[in-house]
């Protein structure tokens, strides 16, 4: 068995929320980890709207998603959390008083003294296209990622989509697949215009088929696809003979395996003490936009809120000997010292 | 005196309304009011209109606000900018017609305005 990564705290979520969790631990003195099923820190202000501005953050009138990301990331800098990106947190259990034992799909263990559950919206996910009866073909036939591009060799590929992710799968499944056809809704594709290039001149030179339209029927039996129809934009439809299909439309936030760590859910957010925020189950919170309390409003400042009185209650479970002293970073030296300000 | 003044100033009562139609995909009607100056994805959430998820809270990053505008309206609403154009891009059954509704502003010319929703949001 993989031997389990032990931390204090181990962060669900890296989003703002997760991130400001890093610091309000940090000046207790409380090591963290944390895991985002995202490549990259900072969960929908990354994903959804890094160039948006953010008007509500207190004290700062205005700051882009990605800017509030750097700051925060600055701003942690001095504890030291380590991360794990492009995993999802897969199963969670108590095997102590408390004492969580945390896996994650890439085989991780974790074992904690306490979890914070900062996972916004749940997991970001590829979203499924609303093509009748794609689901059997899921995982067999249909892809939402390529792990390895030796599985679509000497096949026949249908990739859908205009971005980045459909344009560099195409050039880059294109010499090793038998057939490549590429759809997209409309003949404009807003992917890097390098890669919308290279794409034009395979289709120049006949690498790969393009189609403008949008698949409306699978064909196919026990999983395995044998034809895609595509329905064009002046209604002629077009039939592809194919062994792999590919929708790169982009992800969507799905509340995941959370709901499989047996707390009591109210309406897909989980339910917390508003003094704590922890859940239920003692040693377990939950933070931002993933709980709900009467009140609750979804908003990053509110979660930030809720990392700090988290963290207060985390401290009794990692230091259950300890008394907790509070203090401020303004006029404390050894909170200074921590922040390597003093 | 001064009280009931600044709560009529802040009731809805007093702000510009719009009549807005929105048809779910199985026929369900709704019509409501939309303030002026609002969108329509904003006017479907205060509604509770279904079919309408909005999962980025209006950002134009997500694509789950779409609506088919009626036909007789498509004109006047007009086309969807090239930022949203992209993001079109991650909607699903998409007609010529379709706009994402948190980009869709209320105006006095688009008072009576009818917009569809659509079966799925692709979540």
């Amino acid at each position: 068995m993989t031997e389990p990564i032990k931390t204090d705290v181990l962060i669900i979520g890296a989003g703002p929320v997760g991130l400001f969790a890093v610091f309000e631990l940090g000046l207790l003195d409380i090591k963290a980890h944390l895991v985002d099923i995202l490549d990259k820190v900072g969960g929908q202000c990354a994903e959804l709207y890094p160039e948006k501005p953010i008007y509500d953050i207190p004290a700062i009138p205005q700051i882009s998603g990605q800017g509030l990301v750097h700051a925060l990331m600055e701003q942690i800098k001095p504890f030291n959390p380590t991360f794990h990106l492009g995993e999802m947190v897969t199963t969670l259990e108590k095997i102590g008083e408390p004492l969580f034992r945390v896996t994650t799909d890439r085989g991780k263990v974790f074992e904690a003294k306490a979890v914070a559950i900062a996972a916004g919206g749940g997991s970001f996910q590829p979203k499924r296209p609303p093509i009748n009866g794609i689901e059997p073909y899921e995982g067999k036939s249909v892809h939402y990622a390529v792990r390895k591009m030796d599985t679509f060799r000497d096949k026949r590929l249908v990739i859908v989509g205009g971005g980045d992710s459909a344009l560099d799968w195409t050039l880059n499944l294109a010499p090793i697949a038998k057939r490549l056809t590429l759809v997209h809704r409309r003949d404009d594709f807003r992917g890097a215009p390098d890669s919308v290039n290279k794409m034009r001149a395979l289709v120049a030179n006949g690498g790969v088929d393009l189609k403008i339209g949008q698949v409306t029927l699978l064909e196919g039996g026990d999983g395995q696809l044998t034809a895609a129809s595509i329905k064009g934009n002046d209604g002629t439809v077009t039939r592809v003979e194919c062994d792999a299909l590919l929708p790169f439309f982009g992800l969507t936030m799905k509340l995941g395996p959370v709901a499989d760590w047996g707390l009591k859910l109210d309406d897909d957010l989980i339910p917390v003490d508003t003094g704590t925020f922890e859940t239920e189950i003692p040693g377990l919170f939950a933070i931002g936009d993933i709980n709900t309390y009467p009140g609750k409003v979804k908003l990053i400042l509110c979660g930030f809120h809720e990392a700090a009185l988290m963290a207060q209650r985390a401290y009794h479970y990692v230091f259950p000997e300890k008394r907790l002293v509070f203090q401020y970073t303004t006029s404390s030296t050894n909170l200074q010292k921590k922040l390597g300000v003093a | 005196m001064s009280d009931v003044q600044e709560l009529s100033r802040d009731s809805q009562s007093t702000a510009k309304m719009a009549k807005i139609t929105f048809v779910e995909h199985d026929g369900t009607r709704h019509d409501v009011e939309g303030e002026i100056g609002s969108t329509v994805m904003e006017t479907a959430l205060r509604n509770q209109i279904g079919g309408i998820v909005a999962e980025c809270g209006g950002a134009c990053t997500c694509a789950t606000c779409l609506v088919h505008v009626d036909d007789a309206w498509a004109e006047k609403v007009g086309k969807p900018s090239a930022e949203e154009e992209d993001m079109l891009d991650f909607a699903f059954e998409v007609k010529p017609t379709s706009r994402l509704s948190c980009q869709i502003k209320v105006t006095e010319a688009l008072d009576g305005l009818v917009v569809h929703t659509p079966s799925y949001q692709g979540r």
